[in-house]
């Protein structure tokens, strides 16, 4: 019983890192806290589904056409829309109210979008739902995969940030914004690409949870609520920090449905919050840097 | 500074006059056709469930009727049908405000209730202050005789979670003493208005039927994860496993009894099981899965309705409330055609009146709907009924469900 | 002096407004004066710290669920102190725990906050009461519901002038200027963050009480319901959440606007809200009423 608790525990928190990733990056590098987050995964989503049901498209496949969809997307976004804010707050703490406010008004654009092209009824398919045997425990294979996923995406993200040049400059302007320019980085780029990158990860995330959770127009606000709650835990910006959240999450959430009472699963993970962020605000792994 | 706070209020308070005295104004009543309003949840939260059950019928019926020239009247005319429609973004005080506007600002001649125990209840007392009969299609509750006797014109026709919990137990009673499953059952239960009423009744009549809970554990809405709750009930030993759960639950459960290989030799879903898009969930395997509702299967009433329904939504309907909702409609015209389009007298005709259907003859019991189909079974690509059993047009159930 | 009068007048009209006005009218002007207060409200607290609480649906729904457990066992009065009580109450925790945070951290618990009281509601009832849904059957008309929240918007208002020109207000202003220098001039942060705090959500818990006997049937998920929440900020941020009467200037044509438009537009609502909301951040960062002062003070130099 504990080792199955423990592998469901797992594969519910590597769903949580791999929601989580995209938008660790978007608020530690362009500090935009992006809630329209959970919107951009939905629509994901949906495009993921109408490729599968209407022309058979693996979503595996589909993550190659619509990954660079979210990158450019998201790129654009940030653009168009973040670069004004950032440059009228001035480097203060303005920013991060005004982005809130800004994605706010977004989450509602790209979502009644959505409500206008699909209705709000749910919409599902399955696809890589066999189970599969690990230790002993049956486990959805596209559950795994989302696992998977996520293990590698944060591990090789963390890797790709500490060990390139590419990475050093995304750190520093993580780091310290108002230093980067001293030193020739070009903050405007690596913010877009940060930004852009968080999106590419949210897009991911979307493709890959359409395969086994039935979704809808309005369900993005539970995933950004989700993705929150696990980079607030982990520490802002910090993605390694972001990924063991979420497992750390996963973990938590199965262990008292299987231990205490299904009833209190959520109460736990926001009660688990509100300690973390009133005793380690800045995240359980936080430290002087990534 | 003075000077332009005084100015704003005084454009503040024009502003406001001015709106406020045109919303004021009264519509002419217009005898060209009748009018029907409804406010449903076209988005929010409530908007899966009122995109499959009540939208979709709405506009099916308001287009047959306009198709075949309109709503027939005492006399023989016929007058074509006018929609006002608006969206109640899921807030009961957007329902009731909207309801409000329908009754004294647009004046409609009838209007079609919200989706949802909930907001029929919000809305209850606009109806009968304005004196409109209310088909509460969509409002499950015990309280239902209740509501009826308090409110005069309300009719209330989707039963209450004792129904159907103990139609359950009447079901797996009989398969029991069929020698198909044993006595231990498996239950979880979502946390919510619905669930806790089916919980709540199927408690003590699984009970009395004989059974034990091997398993009996609620959950709370949101959760999406289902692989440990059902390792724990395939782990019971009972044969049965029961989820009074809503959609997207059923769908996520189901899914996860298939992943993890557990063949319950019942399997019964809450709200969901009868969509439309339940078999493509279950990956085209739903046959012998048994949920809420359920649909005569020899109907040919039945089946021509759900042609028409996909013809024209591009969707067949729910085999639970959605025949329901149309038929409550053709209830609806057929009173018109009867008495007129005075609402007192259509109340009347309702309550007391015999209608020919989509589901057969309708006659309401004290305002109540109680000739309904309680459970219901994935055969073949159709949910059929098959609770009460003893009513014609039940179906048999299969049990064991086959194996995924 | 005459600003006052003005809304004095206004509020006696509004008051014989159901004499006027049809079963609509009421139920828009009951929509007006609810999300007037509760901008007001809102904007007492949120306007001058600039911590922007996402929270007004959790206190909303904790007094409509209030009155939903009381209104057969109290009489109207005490049921609406019970419902202040509980509010303050839970903004005292709420605010002991969080107000020492930094303003993110503060904004996305608030977030979250609705959610979890939900989630504790529902796990209480289920578990502890057994039972999930209440009704309130109260003979309250529409009416009486409209001047009880005329009542309280006319405090919430004075309330705040009052506060505006107190020592608190001027300690508020101290510290949405700047916090530091506020704490280093000898202003208790915490203290005075906590008052207003607990302030303003006990008036958006009277403003759900007030409002819940509308609704009949009362559950969780219909009285956390996140568009409240949603609906207050943007309309506070329009008028100017830093203007005593700018969030009403922001609440009365918005809410007319989105009545308008869920009449007309019922499909493109969210669209359309979205479109405003980023609108108003990009345009009206400081509401209307400031981008009106620069205006003329432009004005004024030329």
């Amino acid at each position: 019983m504990f080792l199955s608790t423990l592998i469901f525990g797992l594969m519910l928190g590597g769903t949580y890192a791999l929601i989580a990733l995209g938008l660790s990056l978007q608020y530690g590098i362009a500090r935009i806290m992006n809630l329209a987050y959970g919107e951009v995964l939905i629509a994901a989503a949906f495009i993921a589904f109408v490729l599968f049901s209407s022309y058979g498209l693996s979503p595996l496949w589909s993550l190659f056409i619509i990954v660079p969809l979210g990158y450019g997307l998201s790129f654009v976004i940030y653009r168009v829309m973040m670069r004004p804010l950032v440059r009228r707050s001035g480097g203060s703490g303005h920013l991060e109210v005004d982005s809130i406010l800004a994605t706010f008004g977004l989450l509602f654009v790209i979502q009644g979008i959505m409500l206008v092209a699909f209705g709000g009824n749910y919409h599902s398919y399955s696809y890589l739902a066999e189970g599969i045997d690990i230790f002993g425990t049956t486990v959805a294979l596209n559950r795994l995969l989302s696992f998977g996923l996520s293990v590698a995406i944060g591990g090789g993200l963390y890797l790709a940030l500490t060990h390139s040049r590419w990475g050093l400059n995304l750190r520093a302007v993580a780091l310290a914004p108002k230093s980067a320019p001293l030193v020739g980085i070009d903050v405007n780029r690596v913010a877009s690409i940060g930004f852009a990158l968080g999106g590419a990860l949210a897009v991911a995330g979307g493709v890959m949870i359409s395969m086994y959770q039935a979704f809808s127009a309005s369900y993005g606000v539970v995933f950004t609520m989700k993705a929150l709650v696990v980079v607030i835990m982990g520490g802002v910006g910090n993605l390694l920090g972001a990924l063991v959240a979420g497992l750390l999450l996963g973990l938590v959430e199965t262990f008292v449905l299987v231990y205490v009472d299904p009833g209190l699963t959520l109460a736990a993970t926001y009660l688990l919050f509100l300690v973390v962020l009133l005793w380690r605000p800045e995240g359980i792994f936080a430290r002087r840097g990534k | 500074m003075n000077s332009l706070k005084r100015r704003t209020l005084f454009c503040l308070l024009s502003g406001a006059a001015l709106s406020a005295v045109s919303f004021g104004f009264a519509n002419a009543q217009d005898r060209t056709s009748v009018k029907i309003g409804y406010a449903v949840s076209k988005s929010g939260a409530n908007a899966t469930g009122a995109g499959i059950t009540t939208i979709p019928n709405y506009k099916l019926w308001v287009k047959e009727v306009n198709d075949a020239g309109g709503l027939t009247l005492p006399d023989g005319k016929r007058l074509p049908v006018e929609v006002v429609e608006y969206d109640d973004r899921s807030s009961a005080e957007d329902a009731v405000r909207f309801t409000e506007r329908l009754a004294s600002q647009d004046k409609v001649d009838f209007i079609l209730p919200p989706w949802g125990t909930g907001f029929n209840l919000a809305v209850a007392p606009l109806y009968e202050r304005f004196g409109y009969p209310q088909l509460a299609v969509t409002g499950v509750t015990d309280k239902a005789p209740e509501f009826a006797a308090r409110w005069k014109k309300s009719f209330w026709m989707l039963g209450g979670g004792h129904d159907y919990a103990n139609a359950l137990a009447d079901v797996l009673k009989a398969a029991r003493e069929a020698g198909q499953i044993n006595d231990k059952v498996a239950v979880i239960s979502v946390a919510d208005g619905f669930g806790i009423d089916l919980i709540k009744a199927a408690r003590p009549a699984l009970k009395e039927a004989g059974f034990t809970l091997a398993y009996d554990k609620t959950y709370p809405v949101g959760t999406s994860d289902f692989a440990a709750l059902v390792n724990e009930a395939a782990a019971s030993g009972a044969d049965s496993f029961i989820a009074f759960s809503y959609p997207p639950d059923s769908f996520a459960v189901t899914k996860q009894a298939q992943t993890a290989r557990f063949n319950p030799k019942v399997l019964y879903v809450g709200v969901g099981g009868a969509f439309p898009i339940f078999p493509k969930v279950s990956d085209g395997k739903q046959e012998g899965v048994i949920s809420i509702g359920g649909v005569d299967g020899s109907s040919d009433r039945i089946e021509d309705y759900f042609k028409r329904h996909e013809a024209f939504i591009g969707a067949k309907p729910d085999s639970w409330a959605s025949a329901i909702t149309y038929a409550s409609l053709e209830m609806l015209a057929q009173s018109v055609q009867r008495v007129g389009l005075d609402k007192a007298a259509v109340a009347n005709e309702l309550s007391t009146g015999s209608f020919d259907t989509v589901i057969g003859p309708v006659k309401l019991e004290d305002n109540q709907l109680r000739q309904l189909w309680w459970a219901g079974q994935w055969q073949g690509d159709r949910f059929v009924a098959i609770a009460p059993a003893d009513r014609s047009g039940a179906a048999k159930p299969v049990i064991p469900k086959p194996q995924w | 002096m005459i600003p006052l009068l003005i809304g004095l007048a206004a509020a006696a009209l509004l008051a014989l407004s159901p004499f006027f006005f049809d079963a609509y009218g009421v139920g828009v002007i009951i929509g007006l004066l609810g999300y007037a207060t509760l901008a007001s409200a809102w904007a007492m607290f949120s306007g001058p710290t600039r911590y922007i609480s996402l929270a007004t649906v959790a206190f909303f729904g904790v007094g409509a669920y209030t009155v939903a457990v009381l209104s057969e066992v109290l009489p109207w009065p005490l049921v609406l102190l019970c419902a202040a009580l509980v509010g303050a109450a839970l903004a005292l925790v709420v605010g002991l725990s969080t107000l020492r945070v930094a303003g993110i951290y503060f904004v996305i618990f608030s977030f979250g906050l609705a959610e979890l009281i939900r989630q504790l509601i529902t796990w209480y009832e289920v578990n502890v009461t057994g039972t999930l849904g209440r009704y309130i059957f109260l003979p309250l008309e529409p009416q009486h519901v409209l001047w009880q929240l005329l009542a309280l918007a006319v405090i919430t208002l004075l309330l705040a002038i009052l506060i505006d020109r107190s020592k608190l207000g001027l300690a508020l202003k101290a510290i949405g200027d700047d916090e530091v220098v506020a704490a280093h001039a000898g202003i208790n942060l915490a203290r005075t963050k906590l008052t207003l705090f607990v302030l303003s959500a006990t008036l958006i818990t009277l403003v759900g009480a007030i409002q819940a006997p509308r609704w009949v049937y009362i559950e969780p998920a219909i009285v956390f319901n996140p568009q409240v929440s949603f609906l207050t900020v943007i309309m506070a941020l329009l008028g100017g959440a830093t203007r005593r009467w700018g969030p009403i200037l922001g609440a009365v044509p918005l809410f007319l606007l989105f009545e308008w438009l869920g009449a007309n537009f019922p499909n493109h609502f969210s669209i359309i809200l979205g479109a405003l909301f980023i609108l108003i951040v990009f345009v009206l960062p400081d509401g209307v009423l400031a981008a009106l002062e620069k205006l003329r003070k432009k004005e004024k130099a030329a």
